[in-house]
């Protein structure tokens, strides 16, 4: 019997050449710098004098085809059948004509794409899959963010903000959203439950054990069967015996919550880059429109927008008012869980008599 | 005509709202595909629950050990069969979009039509290791529509212990901050190790990024153990036209409190006009008739903070290249840890350059792959190892860029001082 014709890939990674505007190509490493006429749309100039106007709209990232469609034919139509997208999932279009502009964000908008995301902006969030795809989720990323955008989307079409403003939205601890000036992070709160008639057939004991950042976790016997057993009183709840071994399940829809974080920033301009930092958790995971968490991200948004100075991130923001001035001016509670415990933390504690009264 | 829509009301509630619904987008799915009509139902499940039912397996194409992620639901019904039955099998296909997500509108349209055959019609552009992600393929279906992409140019992009995909920013395509050909760079390291990409047999995962300039917008230290960033060595350029146009327009105040008091290195100032230092290392631009911006190259970080804001007045130097920072990941399993300094410069614009960095990426990866523990990061590695041997062990000499500071404690044996002082006269005597 003649095998099934098996097709060999091809491998390997082409050149982006053919799929850049015309005028990227012609000013390939030979731009000169760039404005922002308006919220939305960036001006680039190159060494030759050619000029690109670029405008910027947001999207849902996770996208039907249709969505890509509209897309593309608001591109073929009012601008030149080239676009990219940004890590935040907006997209960025290119005219070479500064009248192509007002047309091209008319019918962005018509179609339901808000235009903005540029400069001192709040853009949109990076997030991960969550309910929607993940093996592991705590919570539905889409959703979180999808509720957020809808109160955030006058400060995306606006240029308002101290300085840009980055978002990320994680599903659990592992935070593959990234790191950002405001982060919504999945925050377990209780051990594992551990179905112990799984362990054996599923997972690999040894490399669980391993995966542990506080050596909590044992091997042992229940009811005759190898297993795994957590000592509850070391466990942090981190959830990151449960990728490897599922029956080890951290997902609670009554103690899964949500914390937010803050100052992330990855920009090396002014200060170095910098990891964000607990301010808030023991929200409610709240499901479909995630209120509580709206609530907290509009107030440190409100205090960093009234008393950020131009160009301050909300990293440089929170340096120079201290952070007693950001608990107070945000009206979150600082409590001890804010309080750096982890091998090292003891640097993030003010060694000095730097107090601000 | 597709099945009939389960009831969904909390998902009807992300329809509300003025952002792009990516509700409303499945539901326009739901109309032809019943994929996306099951898909509607479990997330449903999930919501009313707040649990997630997708588990992993394993499932790939012809060739390849990556690039697929298998879900499979575990919503069953008492017989064990999927309560919703066409999303039972819901696969992604992680596929490397073009350098810098840069698209023509005739590849997107091929792209949609392909999902639209094989899949449930549902793209991500893009996922945070920067794939587009297919979502929603039948087991059945993954290696036609794997067929179809790879037909189209496109491979897929790594998943496990394996390299992953790249990111590389806008880049010179578009951006007058780029410092290297971010596009090329980004192609050639992919190229090189298809293999560990395609097929996973490294310790742990492991990403490159690429970002033009210190701005990082790949995040690129945070998000990578290997980032590449363009920088530069000598002066920053001006343009008097434009600094004074800025000036006219921002006011002194603003140069001095946004521009001036925001440099890290204090290694700005202004002067009156005819007082300016001459010398190498400084640059200078009127921003009036009787004010000038004295730069300290010498002192300059390169932070891109001045050259963010007075964009063309002040502009990035001519002696461009590299730096490279290795080590940067999330939180498993010591906390998120940063890229630290490995080279402070490389050029890379001659192939000679090329040659030498892909030599020193295949140098890390070989180092790497030989050295950390099985799911360890690079990052991790280094913090076990120290810095110092990992440099030795792919042959880079220290240096003072290297460290933030000097150690603080005395816990080690320096018994070797001399001749690591030997060491550091050779290397003073051969730059």
């Amino acid at each position: 019997m003649a095998q099934p014709q098996v097709r060999k890939p091809v491998e390997g990674f082409f050149d982006n050449k053919k799929f850049l505007h015309p005028k990227f190509v012609a000013n390939y490493g030979n731009w000169k710098c760039h404005d922002r006429p308006r919220p939305g749309v960036l001006h680039h100039v190159a060494h030759s004098g050619d000029e690109v106007w670029t405008v910027k709209c947001g999207t849902q990232r996770q996208m039907d085809h249709y969505t890509i469609r509209k897309l593309c034919d608001i591109v073929d139509q009012y601008a030149e059948g080239f676009m990219r997208f940004t890590i935040r999932s907006n997209c960025e279009i290119a005219v070479s004509s500064a009248a192509k502009v007002e047309p091209l964000i008319k019918a962005l908008e018509d179609a339901g794409f808000p235009v903005g995301g540029t400069g001192n902006s709040v853009s949109m969030v990076a997030h991960t899959q969550g309910w929607l795809h993940c093996d592991i989720p705590g919570t539905d990323a889409s959703g979180v963010v999808k509720s957020m955008m809808d109160h955030l989307i006058d400060e995306f079409k606006h240029e308002r903000m101290p300085n840009r403003v980055k978002l990320s939205t994680s599903c659990c601890e592992i935070n593959c959203g990234g790191q950002a000036d405001i982060a919504v992070v999945v925050q377990y709160t209780k051990p594992p439950k551990i179905n112990h008639d799984l362990v054996s057939a599923i997972c690999e004991r040894p490399t669980v054990v391993a995966r542990c950042p506080v050596a909590a976790i044992r091997p042992t016997i229940v009811n005759g069967k190898p297993s795994l057993e957590v000592d509850e009183r070391k466990c942090v709840c981190c959830g990151a015996c449960y990728p490897p071994c599922p029956p080890m399940q951290i997902n609670d829809p009554s103690s899964n919550k949500i914390a937010i974080w803050v100052g992330g920033k990855n920009s090396n301009a002014r200060s170095k880059p910098t990891f964000h930092k607990l301010v808030a958790a023991g929200l409610p995971n709240n499901a479909p429109r995630w209120p509580e968490v709206n609530a907290a991200v509009g107030k440190i948004l409100k205090a960093y927008q009234a008393d950020g100075r131009a160009w301050e991130r909300m990293s440089d923001w929170i340096d120079r008012i201290g952070w007693p001035a950001f608990f107070e001016k945000t009206g979150l509670p600082f409590t001890k869980y804010m309080i750096d415990d982890w091998r090292g933390g003891r640097v993030n504690l003010n060694a000095s008599t730097h107090i601000r009264f | 005509m597709a099945k009939p829509l389960h009831p969904t009301p909390m998902l009807d509630e992300l329809e509300k709202g003025p952002w792009p619904s990516f509700i409303t987008g499945i539901k326009r799915l739901a109309k032809e595909n019943d994929m996306a009509v099951d898909l509607l139902g479990q997330l449903e499940h999930s919501y009313e629950t707040r649990m997630g039912y997708w588990k992993g397996g394993t499932l790939g194409v012809v060739g390849y050990g990556g690039g697929i992620i298998p879900r499979f639901s575990e919503i069953k019904n008492p017989d064990g069969s999927y309560k919703f039955p066409d999303a039972g099998e819901f696969h992604t296909l992680r596929v490397m979009p073009p350098a810098g997500m840069h698209y023509d509108t005739g590849t997107l349209r091929k792209l949609c039509d392909i999902w639209q055959k094989h899949g449930s019609g549902l793209i991500a552009l893009h996922g945070q290791s920067g794939d587009i992600m297919f979502q929603g393929a039948s087991s059945e279906n993954v290696q036609k529509a794997f067929d179809e992409f790879n037909e189209l140019g496109f491979d897929l992009g790594g998943a496990g212990p394996a390299l992953r995909t790249s990111a590389s920013c806008v880049g010179q395509a578009r951006c007058e901050m780029s410092c290297f050909d971010e596009a090329k760079a980004h192609k050639l390291v992919i190229n090189k190790f298809l293999d560990d990409l395609h097929r996973p047999a490294l310790p742990y995962k492991f990403k490159f990024k690429f970002s033009g300039c210190p701005n990082d917008c790949t995040n690129a230290i945070q998000r990578s153990d290997f980032a590449t960033i363009g920088t530069w060595r000598d002066n920053i350029r001006t343009d008097e036209a434009m600094a004074k146009k800025w000036v006219a327009k921002n006011g002194v105040t603003k140069l001095v409190n946004e521009v001036i008091s925001m440099c890290p290195s204090r290694a700005i100032q202004l002067k009156d006009a005819g007082a300016v230092t001459q010398g190498d290392h400084i640059s200078s631009v009127k921003v009036s008739d009787s004010q000038a911006l004295e730069i300290d190259n010498k002192n300059c970080v390169r932070c891109m903070h001045c050259i963010n804001v007075m964009t063309g007045g002040l502009q990035i130097g001519k002696d461009v290249g590299v730096t490279i920072l290795i080590g940067g990941k999330s939180v498993l399993k010591i906390g998120a840890t940063m890229g630290s300094v490995i080279v402070p410069f490389m050029p890379l614009k001659t192939e000679e350059d090329y040659e030498k960095y892909l030599d020193l990426a295949q140098r890390v990866m070989d180092f790497f792959a030989e050295n950390a523990l099985e799911h360890e990061r690079t990052g991790e590695m280094i913090d076990r190892i120290g810095l110092a041997n990992f440099l030795e062990g792919i042959e880079v000499d220290i240096d003072p860029n290297m460290i933030n500071r000097p150690r603080m404690n005395p816990y080690t044996n320096m018994a070797g001082w001399d001749e690591e002082v030997a060491k550091a006269e050779g290397r003073k005597a051969a730059s």
